[in-house]
């Protein structure tokens, strides 16, 4: 029951093959037998996911319940859950019980859909291989010595284990793109504003946008569907409705232009990942699409400035956990100052100070215009060498990620050679456009990812081109064989 | 050596909306403790700000009745400093982009005079919460409570140019900032609750010196008169040290109100970093002119257009208008008084003389005056039709702030109705004459031009004998053909 899709459980529920409560209590089950190895999940909800699977079978045998009612997901633990402990991956965050939903997670029990759990990530959303996490890194389904990436590595490897058909995840330079091209699975960042901020806990705010992560394009346009639209709760979402995702899935796309940047080809991208990308490109012109190389000229600035942009925005967005109201207290504060000191040193890990100290420095005084400001005047040249090509394509494609997984550890005590990790995903969080990660390929047994990148609100497209290239190759129907005990 | 003394004040005023700058909370005053703070004002994981439209509007209004650039595109930064107050570890509010810009207002001095001062900015921000210093934990512990009802109550904070010369210039910037603000009703000005609060930077120099002085900044002060006091000490303390060879340290001071001294708050602190910048959770607020301009026509009447008016309708003196204008709720007390009588001379001098005499006692304002603007008018209709004298008004305007009716069931209760029936004033005057040989004969023999001022003495003992309710002018007449008949 494991191996069934979004699209398949959704049938296969309406034509009473197997209840909610059935397939929720396999999954259940399943986690509490592999996760072990894996490590994806923080917490897992079982009692919250018991109650929900029955009241969705309820209302399912009344009828016209929504297209996801009953069907089993978890969320990355950075989404808000009303009387569910919300970590952010961080041991600051370890006693916190909101008392309120993230849009994303209302709804979603709007829908009916069943919460598993709560999946592990990098803490606070920062990292590209999931080993900040307070909880302890998370294992590569297909490698458990290998790192699943981040920061959505619990919500991928949840997927690629097939613990969930599908998890919510967040992106702020990759974070679901990444993961996903290392784990297999399929993954989309949609626009920046399509999707409510409402209770997510924030990383960088005007980078961070929350989607999908599923075993195909189907699926994640299913879940993309119940995660759109417009919130009055968050002023820097956009005023569009809601939209359906699956309707366009079984579009010709012949005549495609596909855009192949040059400078996503370039030094550092190993060599099997990109005879994988290029594959996937030819399978795309048999489909009737056209190939035209782009450029993207300012592609070599995107990491450093979003290493400047995304932790100023974080030091002040993390300025909130002061052990004042909630979260992480030291024990035995002797004044206010260690009080601060304490609570903060004792409650956020290595890679989130590093983070909060350089945004700190950036934005300082007599440096705010060398460093800040001078990052605000890249991310308008990458948005422009999008706008530019975008005039002459209709998709951009190429890597998600410049190698396949890697091991645990390696890269741990290089922070620079982890940020290169995002090198092809960060440009778009920057531009606030659209991206997507799907399975391309193995190289030593270790999936590959296609990135797509779409125009603005172009996510249907983006999808329906996904959708066909999954048509046409089966490596999505790849799983881990860790995963598949005989 | 003359000095110059040079302010600039920030005047921080809480806007009077329902609810908080970003949060649905509402902003009452007084409430217990952390009661009106929602997950938003408490800066819980996850929570994002959505601006309130009515902040905006009342920013526009105050703008415009500055005369001020309103800013068509207003930008909201961040502002990073570590408070238990404040919740999320930075202030929202606006630097580089504010929604007010330049502008000027005239300010009316005591000596008549007028001045222009000019606005360098007003900007958008949200309050921060209250920190309770004295023993709210019962165990003790020496820790401190937070209160973060006030946290996220949308202030304005109104930036001065140096432009002021006096501690009354100040004030008088002051009382004009107050009167704008309760003019459109986006404030209640009350600084006693902290709605209106003033930063003062003070610095002095030597008159004819272009080059302004070190500057130090007086926080907090929270009445008109602390205002005034404060500076003066402030530029005396700078002078002092000046003309004893010493120099100025830039830094804050607080006023003490007891000891009627400024003392440094802050000298150990290095200067603060706040790492101001664009808050990514807001997009910038883009106005248009359409929306301005219809704000800009539903401004009420200000009070120098309104004091011009009176001036005007009323022929009231400019110091009357300016007076009565400082206040919207005391100008519409005058109009209802005016018009209801028809006396504007005599009701603006019931208002600037016993009325504001009777508040000012009472520690009241207008909204809370126990006589009311009808009552006023109703006791000046009877001056002016003679049923009572001046002075018999005074006894009934006391009782009538003492509650005890309108001015007719005064009268009538008091049996104060001034006696006209010239039989009975005749007879008084009589009286007064038969008793009083001696004076008598000393009008008789004095000379003509002395005999005017004389008479003040029967007239007082005629009042005496009317218990005051006798009418003046005519005891006046007669007293004067009955002594003139016996020259």
């Amino acid at each position: 029951m494991h191996q069934l899709t979004i699209a398949e459980i959704i049938r296969g529920l309406r034509d009473k093959q197997f209840s909610s409560v059935e397939i929720t209590r396999h999954l259940l089950d399943r986690i509490q037998q592999l996760d072990g190895n894996y490590n994806s999940f923080i917490t897992v909800t079982e009692e919250l996911a018991m109650t929900q699977a029955a009241a969705a079978d309820e209302r399912l045998s009344k009828g016209e319940a929504p297209a996801l009612c009953g069907v089993p997901i978890a969320h990355k633990d950075i989404f808000c859950t009303s009387g569910v402990r919300t970590s952010c991956g961080s041991k600051m965050l370890d006693n916190f019980v909101p008392p309120y939903d993230a849009t994303v997670v209302e709804n979603f029990n709007a829908a009916s859909a069943v919460t598993l759990g709560k999946t592990n990530m990098d803490e606070f959303a920062m990292g590209s291989s999931n080993e900040t996490s307070f909880y302890g890194p998370v294992r590569n389904p297909w490698n458990t010595d290998c790192v699943p990436g981040g920061s959505s590595g619990g919500s991928a490897a949840a997927v690629a284990a097939q613990l969930a058909p599908g998890t919510t995840a967040t992106d702020t330079g990759g974070s679901i793109r990444q993961p996903a091209a290392l784990t297999n699975t399929t993954g989309l960042k949609p626009t920046y504003g399509r999707v409510s901020r409402w209770g997510m806990i924030a990383f960088a705010s005007s980078l961070d946008q929350a989607g999908p992560i599923a075993r195909n394009a189907e699926d994640a346009a299913y879940l993309l569907s119940a995660m759109v639209g417009h919130d009055p709760k968050d002023s820097t979402s956009l005023n569009r409705p809601v939209q359906d995702y699956t309707l366009n899935l079984n579009d010709s796309i012949a005549g495609l232009k596909i855009g192949v940047p040059k400078e996503y080809f370039g030094e550092g991208l190993n060599a099997d990942t990109a005879a994988r990308v290029q594959d996937a490109l030819k399978e795309f012109e048999k489909l009737g699409a056209e190939l035209v190389e782009v450029s993207l000229p300012h592609t070599d600035l995107a990491v450093p400035a979003y290493y400047v942009i995304a932790p100023a925005e974080a030091s002040a967005n993390l300025s909130r956990f002061d052990g004042v109201r909630y979260g992480y207290r030291c024990e035995d504060p002797q004044d206010l100052r260690d009080l601060y000191m304490r609570s903060r040193g004792e409650g956020f890990g290595d890679e989130v100070q590093r983070r909060i100290l350089v945004g700190t420095y950036a934005l300082s005084a007599g440096y705010y215009d060398a460093y800040y400001n001078k990052a605000q005047q890249v991310r308008r040249l990458i948005k422009q060498d999008f706008v530019q090509a975008f005039e002459k394509v209709d998709v951009i494609m190429g890597p998600t990620s410049p190698s396949p997984a890697f091991a645990l550890g390696a890269k741990k005590a290089d922070p620079v050679a982890m940020y290169l990790e995002d090198i092809y995903t960060i440009a778009t969080n920057l531009a606030g456009l659209p991206g997507m990660s799907l399975p391309c390929g193995l190289v030593n047994n270790l999936p590959v990812g296609l990135q797509i990148i779409g125009n603005y609100l172009d996510e249907a497209r983006m999808l329906n081109v996904a959708h066909q290239y999954q048509q046409v190759t089966d490596w999505h129907q790849q799983f881990a064989s860790s995963a598949s005990p005989a | 050596m003359e000095w110059e003394i040079v302010i600039g004040l920030e005047v921080h005023v809480q806007l009077s909306t329902k609810s908080k700058l970003f949060s649905g909370a509402s902003t009452q005053f007084g409430a217990a403790p952390n009661t009106q703070a929602c997950a938003i004002d408490l800066a819980m994981p996850g929570t994002l700000p959505v601006p309130n439209a009515e902040a905006f509007r009342s920013a526009v209004m105050f703008g415009l009745a500055m005369n001020a650039e309103i800013g068509k595109r207003s930008v909201f930064e961040r502002k990073n400093y570590f408070y238990p107050d404040l919740p999320k570890g930075y202030q929202t509010t606006q630097l580089a982009e504010p929604i007010v810009g330049p502008g000027e207002i005239e300010i009316h001095l005591e000596d008549g005079s007028s001045k222009t001062v000019r606005l360098h900015h007003a900007h958008l921000e949200e309050d921060a919460g209250k920190s309770l210093h004295e023993a709210v934990f019962e165990s003790g512990h020496g820790m401190s409570g937070i209160d973060l009802n006030r946290a996220g109550t949308p202030l304005i904070e109104i930036v001065s140019e140096p432009d002021m010369r006096s501690a009354a210039e100040a004030v008088a910037y002051l009382k004009k900032i107050h009167s704008i603000v309760t003019y459109l009703g986006i404030s209640d000005g009350d600084m006693s609750q902290g709605s209106m609060r003033c930063d003062a930077n003070v610095s002095v120099r030597l008159k004819g010196e272009e080059k302004l002085g070190t500057r130090t900044e007086l926080k907090n002060i929270n009445s008109f008169r602390f205002v005034e006091r404060a500076i003066k000490v402030e530029a005396e303390r700078q002078i002092d040290i000046l003309e004893d060879g010493g120099s100025i340290v830039q830094e804050t001071r607080l006023y003490d109100a007891d000891k009627n001294e400024t003392r440094s708050m802050r000298s150990k602190e290095v200067a603060n970093d706040y790492r101001y910048f664009p808050c990514p959770d807001l997009l910038p607020v883009v106005l248009s002119d359409d929306y301005v301009e219809q704000l800009r026509n539903e401004l009420p009447e200000l009070p120098d257009a309104k004091a011009a008016r009176l001036r005007d309708e009323y022929k009231l003196s400019a110091y009357d208008a300016d007076l009565l204008t400082q206040e919207r709720a005391t100008a519409d007390y005058f109009e209802t008084v005016a018009k209801a009588c028809g006396e504007a001379k005599l009701a603006a001098n019931w208002m600037t003389g016993e009325l504001a005499a009777l508040l000012n006692r009472e520690e009241l304002s207008i909204g809370q005056s126990p006589v009311s603007a009808e009552q006023l008018a109703g006791l000046i209709l009877r001056i002016k039709d003679n049923t009572i004298s001046s002075k018999i008004a005074k006894q009934v305007f006391e009782a009538m702030a003492n509650g005890e009716g309108d001015a007719d069931t005064v009268i009538e209760k008091r049996g104060l109705k001034q006696v006209s029936d010239t039989g009975a004033i005749e007879q008084m005057v009589d009286d007064v004459i038969a008793a009083s040989a001696a004076q008598v004969d000393n009008y008789r023999n004095a000379d003509e031009a002395k005999r005017p001022k004389m008479m003040g003495y029967f007239v007082g003992q005629i009042m005496k004998a009317s218990k005051g309710q006798a009418n003046p002018q005519m005891i006046n007449k007669i007293l004067k053909e009955k002594l003139d008949a016996l020259l």
